[in-house]
């Protein structure tokens, strides 16, 4: 029997889930055919200079379905995402782009009320949309809309992966997975319902408060591919170790309830208004402590820490204190949900 | 979460292992988890690296996908190929292995599949589709197969004339027995499973102890319920006794579930069946009754496979069997990890994610 092997001659869904799959992809075929140092450094933008301006530059596209649900819509996770991309990598976000592919058919109110929702998620981060492309295609080439945004924005701190050492702190600034719980409900074909809202939101202002802070070395949004993913980028980019405690991890009563019925992980679930920050020891009450005053990190908690295994792996203790590995996603467990 | 988390405190945890250290003494153990879900709740609670090294669990053939053979996916694939055929099918179906292909490659072909939670969802699709012939993959143990019973009345109810399903069904108790007459099979006892026992009840399940002298305990699925059954095992075992006990019996009856039953025997019946790694194994399987044939997507469609196609046959080297009857464990398997990962499986107990496979994989 041939093996079926990830690198098959036909793209699978679980190609796009951001999880082991979407790196062997990008690792094969992009890098490959698109080489050079910027890309390679492998993070959510590139950081470009530009006559001695250092800036950070992204891109993303949105797919998710359905384009409305609770907390959000595609065009508020449009520009936060890309928001959030910039953030991360310490840049204040200036510029965002905006390029739709419309179905055939949508209906002009439907595309009016995802623009006027572009529009209030950019005042609301400080960003201006200043360029963008429409295309429409044949009824059944897109699923009613789909967007991409590019952005930039100025680098106010140089975080790297590479400063990161053993000893340095693990702060989450919430609880995990209610994005992927909120759009997975929304699409209304499981049989029971939950109040759960998308944790969508801009993180820049969140962000602002600590760059100041010399100890911090390194900031990501958990998005697709969930905590585990995140912290397995950043425990293999580093060749280290990272240990995270289960019961410093918060997740609400509606994601625990639904991952229990469906069996789903909730470190594999998405976040959308969430950031992973590596500190340094000794400075990590000081961050703590400013992100707690920021609405969206009041609960904040330092979550684990880099260890010294020159191995690359996740543990995480258990509640009951046990140990065991976290690994990244290894395939497609969901619909689309960003 | 209420009634979750109370299972999972981590004082009560450290008593009870305590507890069985005292029960081990100078002995050692080995407990069978027959149920994948046990398997899988094990290993994300990092229960392994709690156990005193005196107890080795070993992980039994309770993941329905493990045990689904070859040639029923074959069987799949070539009914995903018919004019105007939906298959319905829950996710871990999608990247079994056949012996040319998986579902999750047929997707991406163009082939109609659909990811469900419930036959009631496929059902469902039905329903809205007409114009199409909707076959529901029904593979799972006695827990899933009332459910399907019920779906099977409720399309027969509705008149949906164009909803199918493909029974793969097992059962839990003849395959234990198969296990326990195995001479090789070497386990002081068995971890039962929970949502089975709470439809069959105890009665299948006492010829491990008055037959083969073998402890077994019906398990919960939390970290308390698991440490509790192991305890009393080791205390079945240190008195010299070989009881079918329950711990989990906040959900399992000692009669199980008679109404579930009916409506299981109302619409299967026992028959011989396949399993993966562990081969045919007589009444361990259900197919629909005659008097529901219509519904039956094997007697309806009846697809064609080649000769090789029939024949179940594992890839080259893989011990999946072996590790279904705990014989051995992933790691000895030289495709585990290497060829052999989550997202590209060779064979069943890495696809599945109750596969004792992608739980070594995944947990470590």
């Amino acid at each position: 029997m041939p093996p079926i092997t990830s690198m098959d001659e036909k793209i699978l869904l679980a190609h796009g889930s951001g999880g082991r799959l979407s790196h062997k992809l990008i690792d094969e075929v992009f890098l490959r055919d698109f080489d050079n140092p910027i890309l390679l450094e492998k993070d959510d933008g590139a950081i470009v200079e530009i006559g001695g301006e250092k800036l950070a530059f992204t891109t993303d596209s949105y797919v998710v379905k359905p384009i409305f649900f609770p907390g959000g819509d595609i065009g508020r996770l449009s520009v936060w995402g890309t928001v959030n991309d910039l953030a991360v990598m310490g840049a204040e976000p200036f510029y965002i782009s905006c390029g739709l592919i419309i179905e055939e058919g949508l209906e002009r109110e439907i595309l009016e009320r995802i623009t006027s929702s572009m529009a209030e998620a950019a005042r609301i981060a400080n960003v201006l949309v200043v360029t963008g492309d429409t295309k429409v295609v044949e009824r059944g080439g897109a699923d009613k809309i789909y967007i991409n945004t590019a952005g930039v924005g100025r680098v106010k701190r140089d975080l790297s992966l590479k400063r990161i050492e053993p000893g340095d702190r693990i702060i989450l600034s919430g609880s995990i997975g209610e994005h992927e719980v909120a759009v997975l409900l929304a699409r209304g074909e499981l049989p029971f319902h939950s109040q759960t809202v998308t944790d969508l939101a801009p993180l820049n202002r969140l962000v602002s408060e600590i760059l100041d802070v010399d100890g911090v070395k390194f900031i990501r949004d958990p998005t697709r591919g969930g905590l585990a993913t995140t912290l397995n980028e950043i425990a293999q980019g580093r060749n280290l170790g990272i240990m995270v405690e289960e019961e410093k991890i918060k997740v609400s009563e509606g994601v625990k309830a639904v991952c229990e019925l469906l069996g789903l992980d909730p470190f594999y679930l998405a976040n959308e208004g969430k950031m992973v920050v590596v500190v340094k020891g000794d400075c990590t009450g000081e961050v703590v402590k400013k992100m707690r005053e920021n609405p969206l990190g009041r609960e904040t908690e330092i979550i684990g820490e880099v260890v010294g295994d020159l191995n690359g792996r996740v543990y995480l203790r258990t509640r009951v204190g046990g140990t065991r590995i976290l690994d990244m996603l290894t395939g497609d467990q969901l619909p689309r949900i960003c | 979460m209420k009634y979750v988390d109370e299972f999972k405190d981590r004082n009560l945890c450290l008593a009870l292992i305590k507890e069985m250290e005292s029960l081990l003494g100078a002995s050692r153990v080995s407990i069978m988890e027959v149920c994948g879900t046990h398997t899988m709740a094990i290993f994300r609670e990092g229960l392994r690296s709690l156990l005193p090294p005196a107890v080795r669990l070993l992980s039994g053939p309770g993941c329905p996908v493990c045990v689904t053979p070859t040639a029923y996916l074959n069987k799949a694939i070539a009914l995903s190929a018919g004019e105007g055929v939906i298959i319905a099918t829950f996710g871990d179906m999608m990247r079994v292995p056949s012996s040319s292909s998986s579902l999750e490659r047929q997707r991406a072909a163009g082939k109609k599949i659909a990811v469900v939670y419930s036959p009631l969802e496929a059902l469902a699709i039905a329903a809205n589709n007409p114009d199409k012939k909707v076959v529901f993959l029904a593979v799972g143990f006695e827990t899933t197969a009332p459910t399907l019973a019920v779906t099977a009345i409720e399309a027969r109810k509705r008149g949906i004339a164009n909803f199918y399903l493909f029974s793969g069904h097992k059962r839990i108790p003849p395959a234990l027995a198969s296990l326990a007459r195995d001479g090789d099979l070497r386990v002081d006892g068995f971890i039962l499973p929970g949502h089975v026992s709470a439809i069959i009840g105890v009665k299948p399940y006492l010829f491990l102890a008055e037959k083969y002298g073998l402890s077994s305990v019906i398990c919960g699925f939390e970290p308390l319920d698991i440490l509790q059954g192991i305890c009393m095992i080791l205390r079945q075992l240190k008195e010299g006794r070989a009881d079918v006990e329950i711990q989990y019996s906040r959900v399992v009856k000692k009669d199980g579930n008679a109404e579930a039953m009916a409506l299981l025997h109302q619409v299967f019946v026992e028959t011989d069946s396949e399993w993966r790694g562990l081969g045919p194994i007589a009444e361990s399987g259900y197919d629909l009754r005659e008097e529901y044939g219509e519904l039956d997507a094997n007697r309806v469609f009846s697809p064609r496979l080649d000769r090789g196609e029939m024949v179940s046959v594992e890839s080259n080297g893989c011990i999946c069997g072996e590790i279904l009857k705990g014989l051995k464990i992933p790691n000895q398997c030289h495709h585990f990890g290497k060829d052999c990962t989550p997202s590209s499986p060779v064979g069943p107990c890495m696809v599945s994610s109750e596969g004792t496979c992608a739980a070594y994989y995944k947990y470590g």
